[in-house]
């Protein structure tokens, strides 16, 4: 847990880049600190650490006054990734993640042993322990860069922005590994960001900073969206906050439409069409493992197998089980309209429409009200 | 003139003169190299660290290294008691040289070492002397390197002069050839002088290719 208890930190030009914070990060959650530029979040941050600071106030790490431990005894146990990695270049991937314990003492042996161990822990080989972080993609550097603070295996993990340099692709995936690390390792983890849709992605609670270093709201990501304190938080969530929302609920209720299928061989799987013709209607084609791979249009006739030029790529697929905001999103971004429902393994199960996921959305505001 | 080379190098005397001076020279070119780039990196860090510190650390160096270097071989003996004669004198006036060339490349290298490199260093839990030691200095190699190849070869080329004053090294050769104005140990004094300036140089490229292996490790794969 992190208490900051009246923490304001005001720069020597005058600045105030945080204003009399009082907050407290619970123990175990993912907490994202989010603002414009400016704002004293990333201040914030390092003031847990000590790399800043505070000019009046105290900041409690489980309870204790971080004023009370030396600076660099607490910095190693307290895992911290800073924006664009920060390896060391000279290092080799394993001696990089290895840092912290040998700096506590450990053997080198030890050390390195438990590097290999970490590298793997974040998704990456252990042949890659040899290499030098120029040799490593961005992604892969972020990765490596979340092993070295994770090595003494600290309660609590400082994250600086650190997807921010990476592509959206390869920060999806950043994103998803962390939360998958969280799953397993449960700790206490801020993130800092300027990217509202990371910080209610990642988040389990969002702090929202304003400028001059006023916390404008904390609360749950949900509550963030659908009720905003003010102007300059609903401002700052955005104009498609009423869409984003829809990632915070559940599709449970809808009912699953059917559609004529047919196999990638021209077989017929269902509906009432022989399988060598198409229809008046749209076919969507599976292959072998009943996984969508395409739809094809009304009225196409095709003798046989579908040929690849025959299909048009599908929309989004929405996973069943999954927040409603992918059921939407498959029946927008499919060409015939239908978003197709699958199951975790991709296999086709259904579709579904817009109207239906509106039709929802309106029921549930009548239950709430 | 060949004639004249080959007979002035097969006498034994001559040899065993151009050998002892010739070792001279490295003693008397590299032990300042050394001990001023050991002081030349407290003052770059200096400079590097503290913006005012900068101004007189650069002020003072620059200023140093000015003085002409047989006014500094003079000058030395009176401040420091010793004998004028006395090569000491030659290894403090390079060594002051060339801690004056090195401590702004010192600090030009610390410099370039990136800065969210060392405040990750910092936030892992260095201390700041063993993150000097350990992470910026190592890491300062590339740029360093390339001021400590020029201060070996002024430190080299500087050496010769201190023969006016009778300190030894190759610059013996050249005074005692002009004084009997026979040239073969003034060309053996300089080829040799200028091979010493490029072995030396091909030992700093080694040492600075084997302190960096992570340079040659290739790009992204």
């Amino acid at each position: 847990m992190i208490e900051f208890q009246a923490v304001t930190k005001r720069f020597d030009d005058g600045t105030t880049a945080v204003d009399n914070l009082d907050m407290v990060v619970e123990a175990g959650t993912i907490t994202v600190f989010v603002g414009p530029s400016g704002c004293g979040k990333t201040t914030s941050l390092r003031m847990v650490n000590r790399m800043i600071e505070p000019t009046s106030g105290t900041v409690l790490v489980d309870g204790e006054d971080i004023r009370k431990s030396n600076p660099a005894l607490l910095r190693r146990r307290i895992g911290y990734v800073i924006q664009q990695a920060g390896l060391f270049p000279h290092r080799t991937v394993l001696d990089n993640v290895a840092t912290v314990p040998l700096l506590s003492g450990w053997t080198r042996r030890k050390a390195r042993a438990r590097a290999a161990e970490l590298l793997e822990t974040v998704g990456l080989d252990a042949a890659m322990g040899k290499r030098y972080p120029s040799q490593l993609s961005g992604g892969q550097q972020q990765r490596v860069g979340v092993a070295r603070a994770l090595a003494a295996d600290p309660p609590v993990l400082l994250m600086d922005e650190p997807f921010s340099a990476v592509d959206p692709v390869v920060r999806e995936g950043l994103q998803d590994e962390l939360l998958r690390l969280q799953a397993d390792l449960d700790k206490t983890i801020v993130f800092v960001t300027h990217d509202i849709d990371e910080a209610v992605r990642i988040g389990e609670k969002v702090a929202v900073f304003r400028k001059g270093g006023v916390l404008a709201q904390y609360a749950a990501p949900a509550e963030l969206l659908s009720n905003p304190a003010d102007d300059f938080v609903s401002s700052f969530v955005g104009k498609d906050r009423g869409y984003r929302g829809l990632s915070f609920l559940q599709a449970d209720g809808i009912q699953l439409g059917g559609v004529s299928t047919m196999g990638l061989h021209g077989e017929h799987l269902s509906g009432e069409r022989p399988s060598t013709v198409g229809g008046p209607d749209w076919t969507l084609v599976l292959d072998d493992d009943g996984r969508p791979r395409g739809w094809l249009p009304p009225g196409v006739v095709i003798q046989g197998e579908p040929a690849e030029e025959d299909l048009r790529p599908g929309g989004s697929l929405y996973t069943e089980g999954t927040a409603l905001r992918g059921a939407l999103d498959a029946a927008l971004s499919s060409p015939s309209g239908l978003g197709v429902v699958v199951d975790d393994a991709g296999r086709y199960t259904g579709v579904v429409t817009a109207q239906q996921v509106i039709d929802l959305i309106e029921e549930r505001r009548k239950d709430a009200a | 003139m060949f004639d004249d080379l080959s007979r002035y190098l097969s006498s034994t005397s001559n040899q065993e003169l151009v050998l002892t001076q010739l070792l001279q020279h490295i003693y008397l070119s590299l032990l300042p190299l050394v001990i001023g780039l050991a002081l030349a990196i407290p003052l770059g860090w200096l400079a590097h660290r503290y913006r005012a510190a900068s101004g007189v650390v650069f002020g003072v160096s620059n200023a140093v290294y000015t003085v002409p270097s047989l006014a500094l071989f003079v000058v030395i003996p009176v401040v420091l008691g010793t004998q004028i004669l006395d090569s000491l004198n030659v290894v403090v006036a390079l060594t002051i040289y060339t801690t004056a060339l090195l401590v702004r490349p010192v600090c030009d290298a610390l410099d370039a070492v990136p800065f969210h490199v060392v405040a990750a260093a910092t936030a892992m839990g260095y201390r700041p002397v063993r993150r000097f030691v350990t992470v910026e200095l190592p890491l300062s190699v590339p740029v360093l390197s390339a001021g400590v190849r020029v201060a070996s070869v002024s430190n080299i080329s500087l050496v010769s002069v201190g023969a006016l004053i009778g300190t030894g090294g190759l610059g013996v050769l050249f005074t005692s050839g002009f004084q009997i104005s026979y040239t073969a140990p003034i060309i053996v004094g300089i080829v040799l002088t200028l091979v010493l300036a490029l072995v030396v140089d091909l030992i700093l490229v080694g040492l600075r290719r084997a302190l960096t292996p992570w340079l040659r490790a290739g790009g992204t794969t």
